[in-house]
């Protein structure tokens, strides 16, 4: 993951601005204004998350009974947490205000140059009046932002600095800004990286990995963690076929062998070839969360009227 | 390196409940199937535990191993590579039951 290729935190920039600051930014209409969107989201530095077992054993043989003054006092710990525990935390709290709005959330991760961006705008034309947003992910300039924008689909740039994916922290703000609609669909590009996005849920219903013919058929073996952690592949540039000795069904075994469940939609963002049956998918899973937050409501809705008839009964 | 700050970000929530001011030894528990290169692990870990309550920390890792269960054989069979084949039937029907492990277990403190 993030240990093998060095890249750390900090220099994190939302639209050209570390987190929590005033800053002024450019609305898909073009009007331009300035806001403070300080620590105004859910999810403030005193989170909930699981707490560690506060029982602190004395079982070191050097360390028992050194009460002596002068001796240290050693004593052991258990910690037993995840360490990708606070991101999880961060991710379940976006996935729960994703639900609660009936938003459909995909990670988009491949390797720079897969066409992403590209398959971006080509979807969001497809899909016209559909209601959805894009949060970016690059390690520099908002270039992928603009190009969304162009579309006329709300966007927001978020620049990792030196990370090299995004995390769940990250997207809670970029959420909070993008002033997400009900029943939406939320594309959340990643940084282009097949190795650390893995490992960092942000919080979406799918990890969407995209493969493009022009890049070698045994990346899924390669970067196994990606391809398993992935409930789509999208095989794209599938126009460019007749041009290569890219091997269809070797690159399809090899993502199964990997993730026997991974299901397999071949697009070409140039051609529209394949577009229809990704725009079922989106379509499918955008009804399912429409109707899992309406299910909830009536739940609700339900249990208040049986709460009120208890009421009155007594 | 930010799997690294992930483990200082739970030592230094821990040394605020439990009030220590000093970590001698952390104990990581790596599954085989993690991703997580031991060796980048350690480098990173005294890299960004500088001037932290983790400073010179020694870093034990306890290897858990791989394990898969095979649907066509229906049997739990260890495995060394996520895309690994079953041992018994060679196919790739195999579901990742053990060995993504990547966990904080213990801290000897002071």
């Amino acid at each position: 993951m993030c240990i093998t290729c060095g890249c750390g935190a900090g220099e994190v920039k939302i639209e050209g601005e570390a987190p929590d600051h005033e800053h002024e930014h450019v609305h898909a209409d073009g009007t331009t204004h300035s806001h403070d969107h300080g620590h105004d989201h859910s999810h403030g530095h005193e989170h909930s998350h699981p707490h560690p077992h506060d029982h602190a054993h004395e079982h070191s043989e050097a360390a028992q009974h050194s009460h002596a003054p002068g001796v240290s006092n050693k004593r052991m710990v258990q910690i037993e947490q995840d360490i990708l525990s606070k991101n999880n935390a961060y991710a379940n709290e976006n996935r729960q205000q994703l639900a609660e709005h009936g938003i459909f959330a995909l990670n988009l991760v491949s390797s720079p140059g897969s066409g992403k961006t590209t398959l971006l705008c080509k979807t969001i034309t497809l899909l016209g009046a559909q209601p959805l947003a894009v949060i970016e992910g690059d390690q520099q300039t908002s270039q992928d932002a603009q190009r969304i924008r162009a579309t006329g689909a709300p966007a927001i740039q978020i620049n990792t600095g030196k990370g090299c994916h995004l995390d769940a922290h990250m997207v809670g703000h970029a959420m909070g800004q993008l002033r997400l609609q009900e029943d939406s669909l939320l594309m959340i590009e990643n940084v282009g990286n097949l190795v650390c996005p893995a490992a960092f849920d942000l919080g979406e219903a799918h990890k969407v990995v995209i493969l493009s013919v022009t890049e070698g058929e045994d990346k899924p073996i390669k970067y196994p963690d990606m391809f398993r952690a992935a409930s789509l592949m999208l095989l794209n540039k599938i126009d460019l076929l007749p041009y290569l000795d890219f091997d269809v069904a070797a690159a399809i075994a090899f993502a199964r062998q990997v993730n026997p469940q991974i299901r397999v939609i071949q697009v070409s963002a140039t051609s529209g070839a394949g577009m229809d049956e990704w725009l079922a998918f989106l379509r499918a899973g955008l009804t399912a969360a429409h109707n899992a937050r309406h299910e909830t409501v009536d739940q609700l809705k339900q249990k208040i009227a049986a709460l009120e008839a208890q009421l009155q009964r007594t | 390196m930010s799997l690294a700050e992930g483990v200082l970000q739970l030592i230094e929530d821990s040394a605020r409940q439990q009030n220590f001011s000093k970590v001698n030894t952390v104990w990581l528990e790596i599954g085989e199937l993690s991703g997580v290169e031991v060796e980048a692990m350690k480098f990173c870990f005294d890299a960004v535990t500088r001037d932290s309550v983790a400073q010179g920390a020694r870093v034990e890792i306890i290897r858990l191993p791989g394990t898969g269960w095979c649907m066509a054989c229906a049997v739990t069979v260890p495995m060394s590579e996520v895309f690994g084949e079953c041992p018994h039937c060679g196919g790739h029907q195999m579901q990742v039951t053990g060995g993504t492990e990547m966990r904080l277990k213990e801290l000897e403190v002071e």
